[in-house]
């Protein structure tokens, strides 16, 4: 019994890890631009595409391909960004921030159905090598899936150093705190919000890929893990980046951790759940005070 | 061919029903709900079940917009002090999981199978003018919901209601119960989504959990949209804009030659989602502006730099 309950607790941090990226690039996005990101899902599909066709055309090794879907999920964000949000941004009223995340539901479906047109609604899987399941002490890990905790965690704390040391980062934390007093100071905010987009998206493009390497891609796999990525960030308090980390480890342990209770089919309903009881118990999240792009 | 239009016609009922709803919370109330479709698979399920175990049809239609009034409430309730984001969020989550739980509690709905059969008032009786009868029935209905809000928005309800939308401080110091303006708009928006469910699931007499996808929230914000998203008539107009739109793209899909059924479904709603995109761009008040609702708020504030959607308390000052 209590092997179970630890191999469920690895499992629940191999998932969070995966999720914890799209999370992290949602929060960032929203303290720096100030709105709900939906078409990220899409991003995080457009990053696993991507990743599967430097593999299976190019036929890449792990980081390269890794590096390509961050490229290309963080310029299709910035790209769809300018194009289809930004006219919408430049009105601000009291209802544009919703405005804005209607029609990040509308791009997403319109990315989605891009892909579901240039490739078809079929699964495609990568070619990589299936490494052997590690055990220790009983407990299983798939090899491929601690590189996934590995990278994750690694990306998280890279992001963590760029936003504390470097002068960029630290105007980023500035513009998410407070635009006006940012750019009383001479910070320009546009050139902010298009790298935080960039980062955003393509830390979920990076999620998505270490996501397909795992299982395959398909034109949904953006949207199927919405709700997690979104429970992780809200969990953590939507502003803060270690508390989005937190969030989505967290998130991923209750999932596993509920399959005890639950049937499998319904893995969303925990992280529902945690959104409901979070913002009915702690709406500012669970990690509140902790610093963060916001302190 | 009129019995294609006949029943394009009641689709465009449902929408307009819906649109309605949404110009309700979302126009005058300034609340967006995502989960619009969940609601309306609440609706249509509640009443398919009721009158399966023999509630009659009138009593069925009612239960299934009280039980989506009353999920609505509950939702607005949970987000009560939370940017308007975060009702976004959990409305789309609640559809979600409402999809899950109808595709996967066999015992009740049947899963991914569907419930068919869902028996269709007087259609025995009716026979062949049946779909006229029900496009006249849901248009019908439309014009109730659209009298009823038209002197709802009108009465002081409604004045207030805008002002909670346009600045929620300034109604509260005016003595304005914001909260319960808010439950109340979101309410009647959610309940009139679970008619239009109920509405569907006897015209069509088969639902399914496929029937209920998000898309079907794009298509209704889409519709508002066109219409211009604060006005009833511009709910009702949008409707019928939306499913011309529709049934127009089903004939082109079918025009370009070598694609095949999946990518001609994709760029239906690619070309939806597009639409939408242009609109609110071009123009975001549609084909019916906003009336009688300038507080000076609107127009009359300085020009400012993007603010990134962040209402700062130097805007409120001005």
């Amino acid at each position: 019994m209590l092997n179970d309950l630890l191999q469920y607790l690895v499992n629940g941090l191999i998932v969070g890890a995966l999720i914890a990226l799209p999370a992290l690039g949602l929060t960032l996005i929203f303290s720096v631009l100030g709105f709900v990101n939906f078409s990220i899902a899409a991003q995080l599909t457009a990053g696993a595409y991507a990743g599967w066709l430097a593999n299976t055309t190019l036929h890449l090794p792990l980081v390269p391909v890794l590096i390509v879907a961050f490229a290309v999920a963080g310029a299709l964000g910035v790209v769809t960004d300018r194009v289809a949000l930004a006219p919408i941004r430049r009105k601000p009223t009291a209802q544009t921030p919703l405005m804005v995340a209607v029609v990040s539901i509308a791009l997403n479906m319109a990315l989605e159905n891009a892909y579901r047109f240039s490739f078809g609604s079929g699964l495609n899987s990568f070619d990589m090598p299936i490494a052997r399941d590690m055990k220790i002490a009983s407990i299983r890990i798939g090899l491929q899936q601690l590189h996934n905790l590995e990278i994750a965690i690694g990306l998280a704390v890279l992001l963590a150093l760029f936003f504390s040391l470097t002068r960029l980062g630290k105007a980023m934390r500035a513009v998410a705190d407070n635009v006006d007093l940012a750019r009383l100071k001479g910070i320009e905010p546009v050139r902010l919000a298009n790298l935080a987009t960039f980062i955003g998206m393509g830390l979920a493009g990076v999620g998505g890929a270490l996501l397909a390497i795992d299982t395959s891609v398909d034109p949904s796999t953006g949207s199927r893990l919405i709700l997690p990525i979104f429970a992780g960030s809200v969990v953590g308090g939507l502003t803060s980046l270690p508390g989005a980390v937190a969030g989505a480890l967290l998130m991923g342990v209750i999932g596993e951790l509920g399959l005890l209770v639950l049937p499998p089919v319904y893995q969303s309903l925990t992280a529902f759940v945690a959104i409901l009881i979070t913002l009915l118990a702690r709406p500012s999240g669970l990690f509140a005070g902790s610093t963060g792009v916001r302190k | 061919m009129i019995s294609y239009l006949v029943f394009a016609g009641t689709i465009a009922g449902f929408y307009a029903l819906l649109s309605l709803g949404l110009v309700m919370a979302w126009g005058q109330g300034g609340m967006v709900n995502l989960g619009l479709v969940g609601l309306v698979g609440l609706g249509a399920y509640t009443s398919a079940l009721l009158s399966g175990a023999g509630a009659p049809i009138w009593l069925d239609w009612i239960a299934a917009a009280a039980l989506s009034g009353a999920v609505g409430v509950a939702l607005c309730f949970v987000v009560r002090n939370l940017r308007g984001d975060y009702l976004a969020i959990v409305t789309l989550g609640f559809a979600e999981i409402l999809r899950q739980a109808e595709t996967n509690e066999k015992w009740l709905t049947k899963g991914s199978d569907g419930i068919s059969g869902i028996v269709a008032p007087l259609k025995s009786y009716l026979g062949n003018s049946f779909p006229l009868f029900y496009l006249i029935l849901t248009w019908a209905v439309v014009g109730l919901a659209a009298f009823f809000l038209n002197w709802l928005l009108k009465s002081p309800f409604g004045r207030a209601l805008r002002a909670v939308r346009d600045d929620e401080q300034v109604a509260a110091v005016a003595g304005k119960s914001v909260l319960r303006l808010k439950l109340q708009a979101f309410g009647t928006g959610a309940a009139l989504s679970g008619l239009a469910g109920a509405l569907y699931a006897h015209f069509s007499s088969f639902i399914a959990p496929d029937v209920f996808i998000v898309q079907l929230t794009i298509y209704i914000f889409l519709a508002v949209t066109i219409g211009g998203y604060t006005r009833l008539t511009g709910a009702v107009v949008g409707s019928i804009a939306l499913v011309a739109l529709l049934e127009s793209t089903r004939f082109l899909a079918a025009e370009i030659p070598g694609l095949d059924a999946v990518q001609i479904a994709s760029a239906r709603e690619f070309a939806i989602a597009v639409t939408l995109i242009l609109v609110m761009q071009l123009r975001p008040s549609g084909a019916f502006g906003m009336t009688n609702e300038r507080s000076g708020l609107h127009g009359s504030r300085p020009v400012q730099a993007p603010c990134y959607g962040k209402k700062t308390v130097l805007d409120d000052a001005i």
